[in-house]
């Protein structure tokens, strides 16, 4: 380890080691530190996203994909069940190996990695650096950076030594548990969502296969909408209730953002990625695509802000207005149509769900979906069947 | 002031990412309550998705 860097990165998620790759260069210096012991682990992630979208920035090694995902299933509370077929393939992944495999691709590119390193504090020095300091394995080090790039996951704290406020509202969180269900019956290449505020208040349950008779079976609740329920007790009484006999692989908990993403995600020597920035789809949860969008946009700024030897705010705006411009402006519409869902009733879900079953269900695609939305609903509706068929 | 049960703890960060008063902290192996800066506003009793923080006191 050095006791300088060009370029330090705090997360070793998605969002983390693809900043750290595009940060790279052939002669700046780039350490990425991941508070836990393993990069990858523990999983606490529904681990859905979408295939050809991933192709986008990365060559996918095929062990990261566990599943691919052809159609989806949204049951309303009274069980009327609307099939969708997915537009493009939906792939739920191992995110062990696909976190694992982004962070080797960055330390291949030559950035330095280390694990059980927790990044505890930053203090920005009066040099235009910060102070970064580390607990690694048994010693505390303190390192200077030039850039500190917080990806340090919806537990972040990075960015409020920045003076910039992370804390979110209780209604744009969602408590989730989710268990790895094994020796089950389900459809393999189908999603289920059943959306209902006695089995997920203000959020929904997702059963998303992974292969071998496996799926993530899991909850989240809105915060704005306990009802005296956590969600381990709401997820337990829906696996003792649709999958009593299954095997229960895996439990872990996460908080999910489903908010606006942060106004400032760019300051003098620091940018916030991911969801330590809120960069989540707010109406489905997913938050893997903003978040290797947000780390390439944030790495290449920092890249070439170390290469004009000026990284104050005046080089960085450059990634909050690419982000903005990108998928910054559709998630700030996708918050208003989460709004929207989060007041509905579950009658209203279930007279939604009858308008959309009298499609038949060989001709339900996105396009179809689209034109009887286009004449029976509002435009809003409209949008979140689209988001949930591409599965962001 | 906020009890953690440890067993219950999953160590997933959701209450840090919703306390108002900016009082919980978390590293590898432990969840961190500064109690003299917590208001007592119980967000993170309820977000909690296991129940691990209870109001004392």
């Amino acid at each position: 380890m050095l006791t300088e860097y060009d370029v330090v990165v705090v997360g070793g998620g998605p969002a983390g080691s693809t900043a750290a790759r595009f940060a790279k260069t052939a002669t700046n210096t780039v350490a990425m530190f991941e508070k836990d012991r393993e990069i990858g682990i523990p999983v606490r992630c529904a681990e859905a996203t979408s295939a050809p979208d991933l192709e986008r920035f990365v060559q996918v090694n095929p062990t990261w994909i566990a599943n691919l995902i052809r159609k989806a299933r949204l049951i309303s509370p009274s069980g009327h069940e609307v099939k969708i077929n997915l537009p493009a393939d939906g792939a739920v992944l191992n995110r062990r190996l696909f976190d694992n495999g982004l962070a080797e691709i960055a330390a291949n590119q030559g950035v330095e990695v280390f694990t059980k390193a927790n990044v505890y504090k930053v203090e920005a020095e009066s040099d235009h650096t910060w102070k970064v300091f580390i607990k690694h394995v048994k010693r505390d080090i303190v390192i200077k950076a030039k850039i500190v790039i917080a990806a340090d996951g919806v537990e972040s704290r990075m960015a409020r030594f920045a003076g910039i406020r992370t804390q979110t509202v209780p209604k744009d969180i969602e408590s989730c548990v989710q268990s790895l269900l094994g020796n089950i019956d389900v459809t393999e290449d189908q999603i289920d969502f059943y959306f209902s505020s006695k089995l997920a208040p203000g959020g929904y349950v997702w059963v998303f296969p992974k292969g071998n008779r496996t799926a993530n079976v899991g909850l989240g609740v809105n915060c704005g909408n306990y009802d005296g329920r956590c969600a381990a007790d709401l997820l337990d009484a829906f696996i003792a209730d649709k999958f009593p006999q299954a095997a229960r692989l895996t439990t872990t908990a996460g908080g999910v953002p489903v908010a606006k993403s942060l106004k400032k995600i760019a300051t003098d020597g620091l940018m916030i990625v991911g969801d330590a920035a809120r960069q989540v789809n707010p109406v489905t949860g997913g938050g893997i695509l903003a978040a290797i969008t947000a780390g390439k946009l944030a790495g290449s700024v920092a890249a070439n802000a170390i290469d004009a030897a000026d990284w104050s705010l005046k080089n960085l705006k450059e990634y909050q207005v690419e982000w903005d411009k990108s998928i910054g402006k559709d998630y700030t519409r996708f918050y208003n149509i989460k709004e929207w869902i989060s007041q509905l009733s579950d009658d209203d879900l279930d007279e939604i769900a009858g308008l959309l079953q009298k499609i038949p269900p060989t001709e339900i695609n996105i396009l179809s979906i689209f034109k009887v939305a286009l004449r029976n609903k509002p435009a809003l509706l409209l949008d979140a069947i689209k988001l949930f068929a591409q599965m962001i | 002031m906020i009890e953690i049960n440890p067993e219950l703890c999953d160590l997933c960060g959701t209450c840090v990412s919703v306390c108002p008063a900016d009082c919980i902290e978390l590293d590898e192996m432990k969840l961190m309550i500064d109690n003299s800066k917590c208001t007592s506003c119980r967000i993170c009793v309820r977000i909690c998705p296991f129940e691990a923080l209870k109001l004392v006191g």
